[in-house]
């Protein structure tokens, strides 16, 4: 049963959009952390894409992706009417959220397209009762996402840009460096965003000894447990992001691997995405 | 009848015609290309319709094998499929991968003297030209519609059992499927040069003309939760998740770039159609030295997925020595026909891989058979200091899979095994919550194609049974 995009919204428009997909029965269950997993027309590779929000009562989900590869461009070929051919979940562990005690506080983390699955453990930490100071970055102030959304409900919204146009010059590392020196509050750390990001970040809090969390962005088959394309070193055991994951201990994660796995298929990768553009006519007549 | 039984035993076993090695190694079509109708007459009439058929018991959905067989020697093709059906929703699957050497052929009595009668090659043709429109393939009238619903999670072939047992007596069924296709192992696990996917495809919409309801995308213990079925008014569940997370060797560089579990490399290949990439979106790696780790089904499935793919060599290492490898004779042969070798004798110690993350050998151990084990095979153990490195840039694990956790992690009222598979009660497949029942790899772990069906079938009798479907 294909699933109606409702409302499309390009966030940066030919590089990041944001879809609310009618999914009553992703929405019903779907919490913080959750991921599902897509495949967008019949000669499609299914990839994973985190939640970004959910509304159980209106029966939606909300997905952010970065346009990249071939999929995604697919994708966002799709406009508001448009229908994703296979979307199914939600998968994955649902992030760990308990309220801690007073004045503890949580920070999360997020950078590029990670910022919107960030969004959701935010607001998972929000409706918990815990305070919550969320820290983004990007290049420059256009390219940065979710800045509206976090402010309505985290307590604080730290924000970097590298050029400076909009709150501290930096990376999204420097805000957090501040903060852990000053607070001691701080209980956890949780980052979701592109890999050097993460390990950064998990490199700076294990000086602290906050815990961190971090969700990684491995690369899918199934999603649901049954190939092992997604499997990551932690704490030097393999474990499958898809049902043990996706968020893990960043102090135990291996990165360099993830990195290395991550980039597998990246011939085949440019291959596809450079046909498609090519407009490419399939041989066997169905694209 | 004792000029039958020295005539049937005379006759020689029919070969099956297949595509000639050097060809078939350049396609995905099937190999084995099935009986003509002479053929499969003259097969037929080798059965010696024994009285007490041990073929039969040797079934695990019982299929009324003399029956069936005297009806393809008589040309009545209509008849033998309907008899066919009668105790199997898969026929034309089954023909294909069922082990028979095991089953029904291994308790035929003409193969204690000689072979027996190719009994799974005869449900192939029946299935296949029967569904090719050569007969009347009404099943009779249909039952009438009961008010009964049955759920089935996944869509394997004990779940498709189940579903098509019961929607033959009335039942309203729903099947729901976590993939974006339906036929679970059928579709991303068996490649289509042993099952084509056009022969399950018509398996399914013979159970859609029995208006059994097939959801894609909805994931047992996420999309779809089994109390809550219950809670929906459906009054049965058949959990047929099928099997899990692959193992693997639990050796050092085993997460290098080109190590794959057989499990991924044969859903890229077969439910992501990777050997049409880039038509399909989905690439398989391109690995031109294959060495693939295990010597089952599954393992030989691989290795001729590779050869397939283009690979330059492929060698399959196993600690053992051909006689002892769990794959069936047949699939065996097919791969060391289309190029296949085995290295025998022979186990990983570690993968090596370059600066780039990826694998370019790996370090094998001697090995030499010893005392027999408890399973009755000689145990392999290293020969002391005898070992050396392989070149090799795609290995492929098929080693075997543990309990899918996702189903079972949502349900925990769900009593489980030490293994952590979905314990049932031996006569019907019920499992420790009432009305819920549970058959295939979920219960057994990793087994066959028709062991999975006898499971659904069993649960469906129960079910039909307890509802008055009968």
């Amino acid at each position: 049963m294909p699933t109606t995009i409702l409302h499309k919204e390009k966030l940066i428009p030919g590089r990041t959009s944001k879809l609310v997909l009618d999914a009553p029965h992703i929405a019903r269950t779907a919490k913080p952390g959750h991921f599902v997993m897509l495949r967008v027309d019949e000669h499609g590779e299914r990839f994973p894409l985190t939640i970004a929000d959910t509304d159980p009562e209106t029966g939606t989900i909300t997905i952010v992706y970065l346009v990249m590869g071939k999929s995604t461009t697919v994708l966002e070929e799709l406009d508001e009417g448009d229908a994703i051919l296979d979307v199914c979940g939600p998968l994955g562990k649902a992030t760990h959220i308990e309220k801690l005690p007073a004045p503890k506080k949580v920070v999360c983390v997020g950078g590029g397209t990670g910022v919107a699955a960030m969004h959701h453990i935010a607001k998972g930490h929000h409706k918990a009762g815990n305070y919550v100071i969320a820290c983004i970055g990007a290049r420059s102030q256009d390219l940065l996402l979710f800045h509206d959304e976090l402010s309505r409900f985290c307590d604080e919204v730290l924000v970097s840009t590298n050029d400076g146009s909009f709150g501290m010059q930096g990376i999204v590392t420097d805000p957090l460096k501040d903060r852990l020196e000053k607070d001691s509050d701080i209980a956890e750390v949780v980052a979701v965003g592109p890999v050097p990001m993460m390990q950064a970040v998990a490199r700076l809090t294990a000086d602290f000894g906050v815990k961190t969390t971090v969700s990684l962005n491995s690369l899918m088959v199934d999603g649901m447990g049954m190939c092992g394309a997604c499997r990551v070193s932690v704490g030097g055991e393999t474990r499958f992001t898809c049902v043990d994951g996706p968020e893990f201990d960043g102090h135990q994660v291996d990165f360099a691997e993830l990195s290395k796995r991550l980039s597998a298929f990246r011939s085949q990768e440019a291959l596809s995405l450079e046909r498609h553009k090519a407009g490419h006519a399939c041989r066997c007549g169905a694209h | 009848m004792e000029a039958k039984k020295i005539f049937g035993a005379k006759i020689p076993r029919t070969d099956m015609p297949c595509q000639a090695p050097a060809e078939r190694v350049k396609n995905f079509k099937e190999v084995a290309l099935g009986y003509t109708s002479e053929m499969a007459a003259a097969e037929a009439s080798r059965c010696l319709q024994c009285k007490k058929p041990l073929c039969r018991s040797g079934c695990p959905v019982e299929v009324r094998i003399p029956e069936f067989i005297a009806r393809v020697a008589e040309g009545n093709l209509t008849e033998a499929y309907r008899i066919l059906r009668s105790t199997n929703s898969l026929p034309a699957v089954c023909g294909r991968v069922c082990p028979q050497e095991k089953q029904c052929e291994g308790a035929c009595i003409l193969g204690k003297k000689g072979e027996p009668v190719a009994i799974g090659r005869l449900e192939r043709y029946v299935a296949d030209n029967a569904s090719a429109g050569a007969c009347d393939t009404d099943m009779g009238c249909a039952a009438p519609r009961h008010d009964v619903r049955v759920a089935c999670i996944g869509s394997g072939p004990s779940s498709l059992t189940c579903a098509g047992y019961l929607a033959a007596l009335g039942a309203r069924v729903t099947v729901f499927e976590g993939l974006h296709e339906p036929g679970g192992v059928l579709v991303y696990g068996i490649p289509s040069f042993r099952l084509p996917k056009d022969v399950v495809a018509r398996e399914l919409d013979n159970l859609r003309a029995l208006d059994v309801d097939i959801r894609t995308n909805w994931v047992g213990g996420r999309t779809v939760e089994v109390p809550r079925l219950l809670e929906e008014g459906y009054r049965a569940v058949f959990i047929g998740v099928g099997a899990g997370l692959p193992l693997f060797l639990d050796i050092p560089g085993e997460n290098l770039i080109g190590v794959f579990s057989a499990n991924e490399y044969l859903t890229r290949a077969n439910l992501g159609r990777a050997y049409d990439f880039p038509c399909y979106d989905t690439p398989n790696y391109p690995g031109k030295k294959v060495t693939v780790f295990g010597a089952g089904n599954v393992a030989m499935d691989a290795a001729r997925t590779a050869m397939r793919m283009g690979a330059e060599s492929v060698n399959i290492v196993y600690r053992r020595t051909r006689a002892e490898m769990p794959a069936r004779g047949e699939e065996i042969e097919h791969a060391l026909e289309e190029g296949v070798t085995l290295m025998e004798l022979a186990a990983p110690l570690r993968f090596i891989g370059d600066e780039s993350g990826r694998l370019s050998g790996v370090e094998l151990q001697r090995m030499e058979l010893g005392e027999p084990d408890a399973s009755g095979r000689r145990r392999p153990q290293p020969v002391e200091g005898d070992t050396f490195t392989h070149e090799t840039d795609l290995a492929i694990i098929a080693l075997g899979t543990r309990p899918n956790p996702l189903l079972l992690e949502a349900t925990p009222e769900l009593e489980l095994n030490r293994k952590g598979y979905i314990v049932t009660d031996e006569t019907t497949g019920e499992t420790s919550i009432p009305n819920v029942f549970a058959g295939g790899d979920i219960v057994t772990g990793a087994a066959t194609v028709i062991l999975a069906m006898g499971a659904g079938r069993k649960a469906a009798r129960e079910i039909a049974r307890r509802f008055g479907l009968e």
